[in-house]
């Protein structure tokens, strides 16, 4: 509690008691009837309500007529010339006590935020050109300079690690604590907590630019991007004030008028009307569950760009993939070893040594496949023959590992592979030993997120690649996704995506997922465009709505369920703070409540639409 | 140009959006973003004119929310 939070609520405790010993003295005291109670009223008003009356005042002056002080002041001073002594005090006490409990929740929904937002560290050790550390603010380190990360501190930039090696918690930025192992050389993104060894980092970007910065000025300017609800909420402020206001002087004035009489009642129940003429509730809390679920959602990994995306997400019915490296690991590994001749041991071994100096993707995952480093003083006159594959001499025989074209050179009797993926064929001195398939596998999670996706009642899914058709149809059959197109050209991806969405129509959105990095006039094109593994790379965030900073396709229907539910508490809050006021209207016109609801319907309610739209921040689990 | 500023004493959302709407009519504003949680104002004007334009957006907060203090 700040010390002017403190502060008023002495004073409404103080003006509590006022007002309680007046009415006790007003009741009892026989010389204290009708008029002449008024001074015992006016001191608890006076002391509740100055600052009230003191800003309605300026702001007039100021030209502000339909402010919310000014509204206070005329309903409360509009209840003593009604004669209405102890519902005039009353009003103006529990205004400033629900205003109170508003500023403590806006306090406490802030305090939150910040929280959320201290991802970047304050202050970062610079080391020196004699190798003195110096502490300065992380804004003030250039790129190119060495700072030290010692165990438990957190990555103030990003950079490589050029001595040292440690495991990094990545939590803060993927919302998922698995430890990452870095070494000399390996490139590290600021924001991520050093839990081990201490580590001498080589910036590589200033501060502004660095991830954890990035992350934090993107959630904060989130609230530019406004949600649909949002801007009708701003419209729907606009008129509501002068709305209800000019309601409250029709009700004053037009039925005594025509009953011809009852003055002082219509005036009263008019009186009711100014107390909650202001739109509060809404204004506040509709940007503020926005808010929360952005800052909620980034600390799962998923930063969204605005309320609008979020609203957008919550309405998808069309799911469209990219394959590789959003659906798949992005990374070929071995899954078949077929030999004709020996064991598949011996087959994987021959073809690892035989690529032991290529530095082909498909060598590469060979080698990962075999495990061991080969020892190269085996290995002799290895070539690489560009389009076929490799030749080499292993432990004196000729091997050829590579396609059927090698095959057929070296009289090789290849036979094909029903397994889908690439088929690396392996001869020795002529004679077909066997083959190896490499593929591209599914993530892990990939099947489970698009049946969760589907339980979600997105009803199409679709995946587009730049792979071959047959590759298409076996990934999409593994995870169960209902429409494939393979062998893709980038523009071809964007033209299928139009027709994705015109077929949508106004029925649901469409989000599309991808890397980010090939795919982005894809993400721009769709309702929701979403990159995934975009740790760092600044090319996904710019043409992303959403941005998975891990690339775990299980997020997917995670965001969708937290934009849900964050657009599920939105209407709450309108639900319930419309409702309240439109009853509170209704009964004050006809008399049934006085301005003591009404006053609960004002800030009452905005106080209550405050902690349920905190409720955002919680985010639920994948 | 796109400077940002904090707010100091920002108490009111509904303020927040009145300052919003009428830093939008100065002329030479091309976006304006008024943040009631974060209590920064972000403000994209003329690069010639940003001084006088912040003059002006200043003046209107103080006409919204005198209390409120704009830290330059």
């Amino acid at each position: 509690m700040s010390r002017r939070q403190k502060r008023t609520l002495v004073r409404i405790g103080i003006a509590a008691a006022l007002l309680a010993a007046a009415a006790v003295i007003a009741r009892t005291v026989p010389f204290f009837e009708g008029i002449r109670a008024l001074p015992l009223y006016l001191i608890p008003y006076a002391v509740i309500g100055w600052d009230i009356l003191w800003r309605a005042a300026r702001n007039i002056a100021h030209g502000q007529v339909f402010d919310e002080n000014f509204l206070m002041s005329v309903a409360t001073i509009g209840a003593f010339a009604t004669g209405n002594y102890e519902e005039g005090v009353a009003v103006m006490l529990f205004y400033q006590l629900g205003e109170w409990f508003q500023s403590c929740a806006v306090a406490s929904s802030r305090r939150s935020i910040a929280a959320l937002m201290d991802i970047c560290p304050d202050t970062a050790n610079r080391i020196g050109p004699t190798g003195e550390i110096e502490t300065v603010s992380p804004s003030e380190v250039a790129p190119g300079s060495e700072i030290l990360v010692r165990p438990g501190e957190k990555i103030p930039l990003d950079g490589t690690v050029c001595e040292g090696g440690s495991t990094l918690d990545t939590a803060a930025l993927t919302g998922e604590s698995a430890p990452r192992r870095v070494s000399v050389g390996d490139p590290v993104v600021s924001g991520c907590l050093n839990r081990e060894g201490t580590l001498r980092i080589r910036t590589t970007k200033p501060y502004g630019e660095s991830t954890a910065a990035k992350i934090v000025e993107l959630v904060e300017s989130a609230s530019a991007r406004k949600a649909r609800t949002e801007n009708f909420i701003t419209r729907f402020a606009r008129w509501y004030t002068p709305a209800v206001v000019i309601a409250a002087v029709l009700l004053a004035v037009l039925p005594p008028l025509i009953l011809g009489g009852g003055w002082t009642d219509w005036i009263h129940r008019a009186l009711t009307f100014l107390v909650i003429s202001c739109p509060c509730a809404l204004v506040i809390s509709v940007p503020l569950t926005f808010f929360c679920a952005i800052g909620g959602a980034s600390r799962a990994g998923i930063l969204v760009k605005g309320g609008s995306d979020l609203e957008a997400l919550a309405s998808v019915s069309t799911v469209v993939f990219d394959k590789t490296g959003t659906l798949t690991e992005g990374s070929f590994t071995v899954t078949a070893v077929h030999p004709s001749v020996g064991t598949a041991p011996e087959l994987l071994e021959t073809a690892a040594y035989a690529e032991t100096c290529s530095d082909h993707p498909i060598a590469r995952s060979v080698r990962e496949g075999y495990g061991a480093e080969p020892d190269s003083r085996r290995v002799r006159n290895a070539e690489e023959i560009a389009g076929r594959g490799v030749r080499a001499q292993v432990d004196g025989h000729e091997i050829s590992a590579g396609n059927s074209r090698l095959m057929d050179d070296v009289g090789a009797a290849w036979h094909a592979c029903h397994h889908t993926g690439t088929t690396v064929h392996v001869a020795r001195d002529g004679e077909y030993m066997g083959h190896i398939v490499i593929s591209d596998s599914p993530k892990e999670d990939a099947g489970d997120a698009v049946s969760a996706l589907r339980a979600l009642g997105v009803t199409r899914t679709v995946m587009l690649t730049g792979d071959s058709e047959e590759v298409a149809r076996e990934t999409a059959k593994a995870l169960g996704i209902d429409e494939y197109h393979g062998a893709l050209l980038p523009g071809d991806k964007v033209r299928l995506l139009e027709e994705i969405l015109a077929a949508a129509g106004k029925t649901g959105k469409t989000a599309f997922v991808g890397d980010g990095i090939n795919d982005a006039p894809v993400l721009v094109r769709a309702d929701v465009g979403i990159a995934m593994g975009a740790m760092g790379s600044d090319a996904a965030i710019e043409a992303a709505d959403i941005v998975l900073m891990d690339d775990a396709p299980a997020r997917i229907p995670q965001a969708i369920r937290i934009a849900r539910r964050t657009v599920r508490i939105v209407w709450e809050n309108i639900g319930f703070a419309l409702g309240v006021k439109a009853l509170i209207l209704l009964l004050g016109a006809v008399g049934a409540v006085g301005m003591w609801a009404a006053v609960f319907a004002d800030v009452g309610v905005a106080a209550l639409a405050i902690l349920n739209a905190m409720r955002a921040l919680r985010i639920p689990k994948t | 140009m796109t400077k940002t500023f904090m707010l100091e004493d920002l108490d009111c959302a509904n303020c927040a959006r009145k300052m919003e709407e009428a830093i939008k009519k100065i002329d030479g504003v091309e976006e304006i973003h008024v943040n009631f949680l974060t209590q920064k104002m972000i403000l994209t004007a003329d690069d010639d004119r940003f001084d006088a334009i912040l003059k002006e957006a200043v003046r209107c907060i103080r006409r919204v929310e005198p209390d409120c203090s704009v830290k330059l």
